[in-house]
């Protein structure tokens, strides 16, 4: 079942220094126990699709005129760009969407307990009384692996542990049981131990709740391990699509195989690390053509001209680069 | 080792004070906990562990950042020798030309109102290494050179550069007193992978056009697996394990470094979930576990980890790991 569907979907914000294009046409499904592992450079443009997710863009945002995010609830299909008052949203924002953000210290408030927090958003979107809030809290602390929740329950953010507060951070955002869970680089903060543990959770949750996941990361590993399909970003634009084993196996598109060789390696320590050429461009001077074509070590004349479609080479697996399609004799 | 150590510690201990009691005792907290450790002249030696592990102060201590509590630092560089212990006010100050700090956050290590320029020279009058404007100019461009920045680069501020490019100004910044002995702290954590792969390989290039050692820090161990030769593990202030990395890699002694090696997500989607996963999370230095300190986390704890405190021993050619049951576990 699709639960959520962006199409083509621009976003723009309006400065001082004039309109930037931060996202560029994209269009990505994501199905009900799915997870969808979007992955790009810092800049890529990764976040501002997710928060458009739920509106949470600042007021200087334009989303483009044919730009849709259809969200399928079950009284019908909502889109959220057309959502206009904050009370409407409501439904959306942690309702049926819930996020995790990258630093859990920010993202709970240091001066109200984990506890308060908890029941105060659940009293929002759940009819139910705070009694049952404080229950159904504690019982999500739980299950994401906390011990002793009650005590837990009571603390303020700063007397967690880091790994402990994104194991927080989850249970506040799946208490509302949401049919989407975006997730915006959860691990990245983390330790490698206290990350394989996060990223466990998540799987087990996935099967239990059966929820659709956005996940967000930089780390290609990360998305290996967890994702189901993959969506590779740069510069606003989605560049490639598919399954996450056809997209580290056979990367239908140069950035792809640019993202792989930069990754050290553990099974082969004497490979050279081969790093992107040149830094990505300011979302201020976006190449005309493929977005890519600046540090491309195969770019053609053609790719600086015309912008090249995103092409499915095998089964789901799209890419957007004239020289790979025609490798393919995908044309 | 062939080479003289450029640093060599023995018995290494640092404390801080946490609270001054008037009734009761100060309160100190071991940060680390009697480190031995050479580094070789000309190595690029990893130090890796979990945050709260005393990566960070150990290669403060080394660099004399921090007060050394108990324990000995020496360093030789084969021209000057110092004795970290007790150098005065002068020999401080020709330490400080001879071992400098690369930070790990290029965005929050350099000031936005210096231009490039200025940033890079600053450590040069301030030391007074040169003496007229035209000499600081002239060791700013080759440094800069160096670190592949331009001219043009020099004239700007830092906020008009991207994270790679503001890696290579702090490196330039670092670099540019001439420095022997390099202590690079999480120097590419804050950078996207691409980039990362880019100062990776400029400090090694780096590395051997200018003789340089490097201490690196860091918590990402397909990282140091390239581009260290020895690394050290380490956990709760304590070095668990020593080893080339080669070595390291291939045969993990200590059950520490075994699980932080297979933590490292496989980049296989078929390889998932044979993790051997590590429970719960590195315990508060202020009050640390009795015994082999790793015993509260460790998949193959003993009775005997919990009352006695292993001591680093021989496993191998320059190899050492302090495990009470390594030998144990070799067998399976």
């Amino acid at each position: 079942m699709t639960l959520l569907k962006v199409e083509n979907l621009t976003l723009q914000f309006d400065t001082d220094e004039g309109r930037i294009t931060c996202v560029d046409g994209v269009t990505f499904e994501v199905n009900a126990g799915e997870v969808l592992g979007v992955v790009g450079e810092s800049g890529s443009g990764k976040s501002i699709t997710a928060k458009s997710i739920m509106h949470l863009n600042p007021r200087n945002t334009v989303y483009g005129p044919d730009s849709h995010i259809k969200l399928s609830l079950e009284d019908g299909v909502i889109d959220v760009l057309s959502l206009k008052r904050e009370r409407d949203m409501q439904v959306v924002r942690g309702g049926a969407v819930s996020m995790i953000f990258q630093e859990p210290m920010a993202s709970f408030a240091p001066a109200i307990t984990i506890g308060d927090q908890m029941v105060e958003q659940l009293m929002v979107h759940e009819n139910i009384s705070k009694k049952e809030a404080v229950k159904v809290s504690v019982e999500m602390l739980e299950r994401v692996g906390i011990s002793d929740a009650s005590h837990r329950f009571k603390q303020y953010a700063f007397e967690l542990s880091g790994g402990m507060r994104q194991r927080a951070m989850i249970a506040m955002a799946l208490s509302t049981s949401p049919k989407l869970l975006i997730a915006d680089e959860p691990t990245t903060a983390l330790d490698v131990t206290i990350q394989a543990q996060v990223i466990d959770l998540m799987k087990d949750l996935v099967e239990d709740f059966g929820m659709g996941i956005i996940f967000i990361t930089h780390d290609l590993g990360v998305i290996a391990q967890t994702a189901d399909r993959v969506a590779v970003m740069y510069l606003g634009c989605i560049v490639e699509q598919g399954p996450v084993r056809d997209v580290i196996r056979d990367p239908a598109h140069p950035y792809t195989q640019g993202l792989l060789d930069a990754l050290p390696k553990l099974d082969d320590l004497d490979s050279p690390l081969t790093p992107i050429s040149g830094d990505i461009p300011s979302p201020l001077e976006r190449p005309n053509g493929c977005v890519f074509h600046t540090r491309c070590s195969i770019a053609e004349p053609r790719c600086r001209q015309s912008v090249p479609k995103m092409t499915e080479f095998a089964e789901n697996h799209f890419g957007a680069c004239f020289v790979e399609a025609e490798k393919r004799g995908a044309v | 080792m062939s080479e003289k150590p450029i640093i060599s510690a023995r018995n290494l201990s640092v404390d801080f004070l946490i609270s001054r009691g008037i009734i009761s005792q100060d309160v100190y907290l071991r940060a680390i906990k009697s480190v031995s450790v050479d580094i070789p002249k000309g190595s690029f030696f990893g130090l890796v562990g979990e945050s709260g592990s005393g990566k960070t102060t150990l290669g403060r201590a080394f660099l004399k950042a921090v007060p050394i509590s108990d324990g000995e630092v020496h360093y030789n560089d084969g021209d000057v020798e110092f004795d970290l212990q007790d150098l005065q006010k002068e020999d401080l100050k020709e330490y400080r030309k001879r071992a400098q700090l690369i930070f790990q956050d290029p965005y929050a290590a350099l000031s936005p109102r210096m231009t490039v320029r200025d940033i890079i020279a600053e450590p040069l009058e301030v030391m007074g290494i040169t003496s007229s404007r035209e000499e600081t100019d002239e060791r700013v461009r080759e440094i800069a050179a160096k670190c592949r920045l331009n001219l043009e680069h020099l004239r700007r501020f830092p906020h008009a550069f991207s994270g790679g490019q503001r890696q290579r100004i702090s490196i330039a910044r670092a670099l540019v007193s001439n420095p022997r002995f390099v202590v690079a702290d999480e120097s590419v954590a804050a950078l996207d992978v691409s980039i990362q792969a880019d100062i990776l390989n400029l400090l090694k290039d780096l590395q051997s056009e200018l003789d340089l050692t490097y201490l690196f820090i860091s918590h990402d161990l397909s990282v140091v697996a390239h581009v260290c030769d020895h690394i050290a593990v380490m956990y709760l202030g304590q070095l668990v394990e020593t080893a080339p990395t080669r070595a390291l890699f291939d045969a993990p002694r200590h059950p520490y470094t075994k699980a932080l090696l297979s933590a490292i997500p496989s980049l296989d989607p078929d390889q998932r979930g044979n993790i051997q996963k590590l429970e719960g999370e590195i315990p508060s230095p202020l009050n640390p576990p009795s015994g082999c300190k790793f015993h509260t986390r460790c998949p193959q704890v003993h009775d005997i980890c919990r009352h006695e405190e292993p001591k680093l021993e021989n496993a191998g050619t320059e190899h050492e790991v302090a495990c009470l049951r390594w030998k144990e576990l070799l067998t399976g």
